[in-house]
């Protein structure tokens, strides 16, 4: 059967080219990047390619490049390091209801084990963070600020220049979860007042496994692990080099194509958007309507639940998500809906869709024809028995 | 028959060897297996189809046959209509059976429901030891499995028309464990013969703890009476006793007494020996009949009265929905267990046995 994948939220395809240069890279290129010797050096070589890329992708020095394992690791950094580094002036955190579980439960876990002060500060109900409200919760001891760029369930793209701003006036440290919006929108830290950002390779044709993360010259941050030393001590163990070059060359060219990319997704989201409200009676748009994702089309499709909404999409050969693909397999509505204010019920049907790069209008029309089929027998299916 | 055929895989071989059967006669097949307890409750419940472990083990199955899985979560109906059911009736003296609320409520009503009307399903297999064929006329029937020896039937009398009409028990067919073997071997299926278990699935070790736990108030101590209200000792509690079962008390007179009775209402237990069994009767409530009605107002039949047990001839007189079941020789049957009717080695259908009315 052909397939549909509409789920670019959760991962995306390895861009062809991505694989070759790390195909070449595991052929080509075996030495540690910590050797001196010619190997090691070619090592170290490709390693700064891919940093150098990444740097140029954010408008950042490649000194501030950190490589890490991914979106999640790079988040754990930014909190556990910056929290842990100035630990003796400052203990507070402040982030917001809707961030990804990365931040979220990483967050509460350093507020259990390591008495940080933790604040979470709630969203509107399209999921924007009101900087003022942030402002609110920050005092003189709060040492750490959280918010994400644009949230991984329901696309809404949060204020962080304006949050940033704030935190710079205070002197405390502001970290964004970037995971969603590097290769799709604009992030450039001349323009943001950002210290940590996390990027994660495998959101933009690159592998998964790897990430990074963005700290600003002069930000305080401790290391989460030691060992070796890599990355100036701030990431020790050695690279992954091969997925470091894929995520490199994913960078350079998710960077050459934003420009036509996101505004021809944008146009494939919003006939989704469109068609999906004109066919499916009662179905309610999650999100901000127009400061979202280019590529997001979140909904709750009241009379349905996700899990039913996915698999019977599936078996139609349309892949998607009823959330956030990492809680999977619960039945409970999701912390970022609930946060929206939405009634538990109308919240257990979730239904994310993300188009991609591959996606073309006849997917998504088909799409929609195969969801309005099965929003209708799962609604009658609430009231006949077998 | 082209549409889709949905199998509930436990994770253990019976049911991926039933998934196995169906892919291989060419079948479209989806593996759905149901989270019956909540996520994070395995260390109480090793043994459960239901738990995470049994579902990685599923999974693993159906990547092994290349078919398409899904877990999907029925924790809310199995805890209502199996667990709770389970608890209610030992805490007011009846002997529940938990594989027939799971098939009745659980297997073949919401997952056959959601199979059919969620996602389009044409049909529903499970791993039970059974015979399900179609008759001439058309209209399907229930059999014994061809091993006698793995047998399920029992459990499954409650089924009728409509739900026969959409299940299949593909491994009923296999004459003997050696042929689930070798079918498991030949689809690289784990064939680790995992314990073969007669305990409670969802109960860890005792169910009288968990019905302790739950039912606090059928832990009362009362009397132990014979027949003629002599009291002759004091019980902990009926929540924790079984009619049929041996007594403790009596040892002194060295007669062994057995549970006659548990009447809830005044606490009391009635003991006696396997002389003072008298009871030829039994009232049998929500009776159902594999071809939708019974065969006569009055029938004779061979009746089960529990999982694996003998078959007693008896006849049936129906009373509506209801039936008294008049046995050819005293016998004690706990009150909540099932009792199906065969003809030979197919089920015709079956009730619950009721308390006795004072």
């Amino acid at each position: 059967m052909d397939r549909v994948y509409l789920d670019h939220a959760a991962t995306t395809p390895v861009d062809p080219e991505v694989a070759e240069a790390m195909s070449r890279v595991l052929h080509d290129t075996h030495g540690n990047p910590s050797s001196i010797y010619a190997e090691g050096r070619a090592a170290r070589a490709a390693v700064d390619r891919a940093r150098d890329e990444v740097a140029a992708a954010i408008e950042a020095e490649p000194s501030e490049i950190v490589f890490t394992s991914g979106g999640t690791e790079a988040d754990n950094l930014a909190l556990r390091g910056a929290l842990k580094a100035r630990r003796d002036e400052r203990d507070g955190l402040v982030t917001t209801a809707i961030e990804h579980h990365a931040v979220i439960d990483t967050a509460r876990d350093l507020e259990r084990y390591a008495h940080v002060r933790l604040t979470v500060v709630g969203v509107d109900r399209q999921g924007v963070v009101d900087p003022a409200a942030m402002r609110e919760a920050i005092d003189e001891r709060t040492s750490l600020v959280s918010v994400m760029h644009a949230n991984n369930e329901i696309g809404t793209i949060e204020p962080i220049a304006e949050i940033g701003g704030i935190c710079r006036d205070l002197g405390v440290t502001f970290h964004s979860d970037a995971v969603q919006t590097v290769g799709a929108l604009e992030v450039d830290v001349r323009k943001i007042p950002i210290d940590l950002l996390s990027i994660n390779a495998h959101k933009f044709y690159g592998p998964k496994g790897v990430g990074a993360l963005y700290v600003r010259r002069g930000t305080r941050l401790a290391t989460m692990q030691t060992g070796g030393g890599q990355e100036k001590g701030r990431r020790t163990g050695t690279e992954n080099v091969a997925g470091i070059v894929g995520l490199g060359v994913a960078m350079r060219i998710a960077r050459e194509r934003r420009a036509t990319e996101s505004p021809r997704q944008a146009r494939l989201r919003d006939r989704l958007i469109s068609r999906v409200r004109t066919r499916v009676p009662d179905v309610v748009l999650n999100g901000h309507p127009t400061d979202r994702l280019p590529n997001n089309a979140s909904f709750c499709v009241p009379g349905t639940d996700g899990e039913s909404l996915i698999v019977a999409l599936d078996l139609e050969g349309f892949a998607v998500s009823s959330g956030s693909a990492c809680t999977s397999g619960e039945t409970e509505p999701s912390h970022v809906l609930l946060a929206l204010g939405l009634d538990r019920e109308v919240a257990k049907g979730s239904l994310r869709v993300t188009v991609g790069r591959s996606t073309t209008e006849a997917d998504v029309d088909a799409f929609v024809r195969a969801l309005e089929h099965i929003v209708a027998r799962l609604r009658n299916a609430a009231a006949v028995a077998v | 028959m082209n549409g889709r055929i949905f199998v509930a895989m436990s994770g253990g071989v019976d049911s991926s060897v039933a998934a196995a059967i169906l892919a291989e006669r060419g079948e479209s097949v989806v593996g759905v297996w149901m989270r019956l307890v909540p996520t994070g409750s395995n260390a109480d419940a090793p043994r459960c189809c239901g738990t995470d472990e049994a579902g990685e083990d599923a999974r693993r199955a159906a990547a092994a046959l290349g078919i398409p899985f899904y877990a999907l979560d029925y924790a809310e109906v199995f805890g209502e209509q199996v667990v709770d059911r389970f608890v209610n009736a030992y805490a007011g003296g009846e002997t529940p059976n938990p594989c027939v609320s799971c098939n009745q409520h659980v297997k073949f009503d919401a997952l056959l429901h959601d199979v059919v009307r969620k996602f389009g399903g044409d049909r529903l297999a499970t791993g039970h030891y059974a015979r399900a064929t179609t008759g001439s006329d058309g209209r399907r029937h229930l059999l014994r499995a061809r091993d006698a020896a793995k047998d399920q039937s029992y459990a499954l009398y409650m089924l009728g028309q409509r739900e026969l009409g959409r299940i299949e028990f593909p491994i009923g067919e296999l004459r003997d464990k050696s042929e689930t073997r070798e079918i498991a071997s030949r689809f690289g299926l784990p064939t680790a013969a995992k314990a073969e278990s007669m305990d409670i699935c969802f109960v860890p070790s005792d169910y009288r703890e968990l019905v302790r736990v739950r039912a606090p108030e059928a832990f009362v101590s009362g009397p132990v009476e014979r027949t003629d209200g002599t009291v002759v000792g004091a019980h902990a509690g009926i929540g924790g006793l079984t009619v049929g079962q041996r007594s403790g008390v009596g040892v002194a007179t060295g007669e062994r007494l057995y549970v006659l009775r548990l009447e809830p209402d005044r606490g009391a237990v009635v003991v006696g020996t396997k002389d003072e069994i008298a009871t030829t009767h039994y009232r049998l409530t929500d009776v159902r009949f594999v071809a939708g009605e019974a065969p006569s107002a009055e029938f004779a039949t061979n009746v089960v009265l529990r999982y694996r047990g003998i078959p007693l001839a008896a006849t049936v007189t129906m009373r509506g929905n209801e039936a008294r079941l008049n046995l050819g020789a005293p016998a004690l049957v706990a009150p909540g267990q099932a009792a199906v009717f065969y003809a030979g080695d197919e089920v015709v259908g079956g009730g619950v046995v009721a308390r006795p009315a004072g």
